[in-house]
């Protein structure tokens, strides 16, 4: 695959999206989260290195653009205390990436790493840094915190209000990319980068070098609209959670609305959404796979821990299998350790919704709590070749770029995928056959930023 | 004290392979069949020197026995995201991480981060935090606080994980600061990393908060005795480590005609790989390791591994290189319970 297809859009104008045609892979590889089975007898550990070298390579042998790390800045919570149930642990992501770069050739090498709790030029630093030794793959996957509860951790503690974390992050962005952007020649010297904002002053002479892909490439995981138009002005590539296809096919249109409106080109940013995988030879034996690692990522005891995270109160008296708790949820406290979407004084009401329908549908707690919390949207469930028409047909429309695969097991979660899925697309015409050049950039087919006559960046489709 | 019946390790200062990934590799792979017990990686800032902790981290799955140890300021540095990432070095290494903490004085680095410049005994206070909120975290989830019990569906065992309220201490020089835990990521391997600090910072960082120490003098001559005078203070709990400039006669040139210059204010040696030789095999009779600062990393590396470290070796002035060991082995520490271990009472020194 020598000839990128997105070529193709210099046939249209800018302004007009066109679809590449192709289906990229990146996986993510989730230290903390209730959807990577630990159970199972096959599942490895969490945290040693083996897991991550495994997961890499397999995934390097499957031609992903991109091999992902989130960002751990506190242990999750539940009624009060470290939550038990899931799997958790999560080493440092660049640290971590840092050494899969000299076990890997191709692959991209994306660290989460959020814009409140860094500083701007360490941060920076580390990206050009994990940039140069990887050889140009290194990318930074931005995302915003603002709560004072993560903040207990840090120096600055709770400093940001929710209503500037987007204000806050572009600063930031903006800052970075100014570090990336100040070494004048091949041989430097760089200029001095000044930044002077609301929250925090910085004035430094960089280090560094561009690498090989000028500077790491930018994702960005925001879904809200301040979210998308942050991706819209600052990214390369968007995750998204609208992976069904008419959902895809809408946020697709609202962000290449936003590009424009931005000064970007239709095509500048790419999305990838979270997904997951549950595949088989025949549909039957992936429909009776899909029940297996539903009911190991929900057990009893997680079911009832799910509720207890919305109702804010212990509920271990409760039957998993029988009906949902007819006890009401607690309202007046709420804190970052209960469910993300849930505010104190929506809990009655939720909770009243919820017995409804668990009741309509004769559901138990284990049986709502799954229906609840599997990514059924995220979810691809079928033979190889069922799944593989499916994400042609993304392709062809240009839904999405490529999909962020969340494996459900640890270390061996890729292998059906690479070794039977990858084969099915690449038959297809709609997946890699060979990686485009060594940096992620070229992975992704995005073209290189440019420098402007004042040393500021743009891109090049502008 | 090191003797022939006790030998002592040699670490080499990786500075000069660059950011390259392949010239990272060749420095660390040579460095290791040369027969060094550990690599360190400076952090200064300077045009074209990258991360030094990822550096190491690149570094450790090519490795095998090499001790990888990178400074890591304790200034301007979150010192959660530092635990953190020494933590993970541990984890990428196979438990061959070690820290050498830096206390910056530098106005760049202060104005990097929109702070104002650390002096004087303050450098001392903040690296003494930063120290004590690592050990904290790293000692916050027990051994076995991953249990994985499929009965009771819980992966940790809540019990051993344990919040750190970490506070900085009245009467502490920069603006307080707290940390609350517990870390994000299991214990390291080693359980604690071995922290490496100048002898400069200890007194402002106690000399319990450290496992060894990095000795200067001004010349070669005055470094065996300044060596015993840090000993003499620091008592025998503690490893001490000797600083040393070289450039060796190397591809028919002598030293003094290859133009070396260094400016780290330490002892610098200039001779042939000889008399090179012979001051170590006395100066490792005083110090537990010396760590070598190369005019030139590959030429002073291939002389090193070509006429030094087998002559040493074979002199009986150098400890063995241990497949599959720890650095805490190659310091000869034991590895130190968790201080919030509830199952048996923590031996003591278990700080460290």
């Amino acid at each position: 695959m020598t000839q990128h297809t997105r070529a193709k859009s210099q046939v249209g104008t800018p302004d007009q999206f066109t679809p590449s045609g192709q289906i990229q892979f990146g996986v993510f590889f989730q230290g903390v989260n209730s959807g990577t089975i630990w159970k199972a007898p096959e599942s490895g550990s969490q945290t040693d290195f083996e897991s991550f070298r495994r997961i890499a390579q397999t995934a390097e042998r499957g031609l992903f653009a991109a091999f992902f790390l989130g960002e751990g800045l506190r242990l999750r919570e539940h009624l009060g205390r470290p939550h038990a149930l899931d799997v958790v642990g999560r080493p440092d992501a660049q640290t971590m990436l840092a050494a899969l770069a000299s076990v890997t050739q191709n692959i991209g090498l994306v660290a989460t790493q959020n814009t409140t709790y860094n500083d701007p030029a360490d941060l920076a630093h580390r990206l050009a840094s994990l940039d140069l030794v990887s050889g140009g793959r290194a990318a930074w996957n931005i995302v915003t915190t603002d709560n004072a509860w993560t903040g207990a951790n840090f120096r600055r503690g709770g400093y940001l209000d929710h209503a500037d974390r987007y204000k806050h992050a572009e600063a930031f962005v903006e800052t970075a990319k100014r570090i990336w952007d100040s070494w004048e020649t091949p041989d430097g010297p760089a200029r001095r980068v000044l930044h002077e904002g609301q929250h925090y002053t910085v004035d430094v002479t960089p280090r560094l070098p561009r690498s090989a892909q000028y500077r790491p490439v930018l994702f960005q995981a925001g879904d809200s609209p301040e979210g998308r138009s942050f991706a819209a002005r600052q990214a390369d590539v968007i995750f998204s959670a609208h992976p069904t296809f008419d959902d895809a096919v809408e946020f697709r249109k609202d962000l290449v609305e936003r590009s424009l409106a931005a000064g970007r080109g239709a095509n500048a940013v790419q999305i990838m959404p979270a997904s997951e995988f549950i595949l088989a030879p025949t549909a039957a034996e992936a429909a009776e796979k899909k029940e297996w690692v539903r009911s190991l990522q929900i057990g009893p005891q997680q079911a009832i821990a799910y509720l207890e995270q919305f109702w804010g109160r212990e509920l271990s008296a409760y039957d998993p299998d029988g009906p949902l708790p007819e006890i009401d949820p607690v309202v007046e406290e709420t804190s970052e350790t209960r469910g993300s979407g849930f505010h104190g004084a929506k809990a009655r009401q939720l909770a009243d919704q919820w017995r409804a329908e668990a009741k309509d549908k004769g559901l138990s707690i284990r049986q709502f709590v799954t229906s609840k919390t599997a990514r059924i949207d995220s979810t691809f469930t079928g033979s190889y070749t069922a799944v593989a028409d499916q994400l042609a047909e993304y392709a062809r429309v240009g839904a999405v770029d490529g999909f962020n695969i969340s494996p459900w097991l640890v270390p061996s979660g890729l292998d059906d995928i690479v070794n039977h899925l990858v084969p099915e697309l690449q038959e297809r015409g709609v997946y890699p056959t060979e990686y485009r050049g060594s940096t992620l950039r070229e992975h992704l087919g995005l073209e290189a930023p440019v420098r402007s006559a004042d040393g500021a960046v743009a891109a090049a489709r502008a | 004290m090191s003797t022939f019946e006790n030998p002592g390790f040699l670490a080499i200062e990786l500075d000069g392979a660059g950011w390259d990934g392949a010239d990272l590799t060749r420095a660390v792979l040579a460095a290791e069949s040369a027969g060094f017990h550990a690599a360190t990686f400076t952090d200064a800032p300077a045009p074209g020197r990258a991360n030094a902790l990822q550096r190491a981290a690149f570094a450790g799955p090519v490795s095998r026995t090499i001790a990888l140890v990178p400074e890591v300021d304790t200034v301007y540095t979150e010192p959660f995201h530092i635990s953190t990432q020494l933590a993970s070095l541990d984890y990428v290494s196979g438990g061959r991480a070690g820290w050498i903490v830096t206390a910056a004085e530098a106005p760049g680095a202060a104005a990097a981060v929109g702070r104002s410049v650390v002096t004087g005994a303050a450098l001392g206070q903040e690296a003494a935090a930063s120290i004590e909120v690592s050990r904290r975290l790293w000692d916050s989830w027990e051994d076995d606080a991953v249990i994985r019990d499929v009965a009771t569906g819980r992966y940790i065992d809540v019990d051993k994980l344990h919040y750190v309220d970490f506070r900085t201490p009245a009467g502490f020089a920069g603006p307080g600061y707290s940390v609350k835990g517990p870390s994000i990521i299991p214990r390291p391997l080693q359980g604690q990393l071995p922290v490496l600090a100048p002898a400069s910072l200890i007194g402002g960082v106690p000399v319990e908060a450290v496992d060894a120490v990095l000795v200067s003098a001004p010349t070669p001559e005055l470094l065996a005795a300044e060596v015993r005078d840090v000993r003499a203070r620091v008592g025998a709990g503690v490893v001490v480590v000797a600083e040393l400039d070289l450039v060796l006669d190397a591809r028919g040139q002598a030293a003094a005609a290859r133009g070396a210059s260094f400016d780290g204010g330490r002892a610098a040696f200039a001779g042939s790989a000889a008399s090179l030789t012979d001051f170590l095999a006395d100066l490792l009779k005083e110090a537990d390791g010396v760590r070598l600062h190369p005019a030139s990393l590959f030429v002073d590396l291939e002389e090193l591994g070509r006429l030094v470290l087998p002559e040493l070796r074979r002199r009986r002035a150098l400890r063995p290189v241990v497949q599959d060991g720890t650095f805490r082995d190659l310091l000869g520490l034991d590895r130190p319970a968790s201080r919030y271990a509830t199952a048996a009472a923590a031996p003591a020194g278990a700080g460290k």
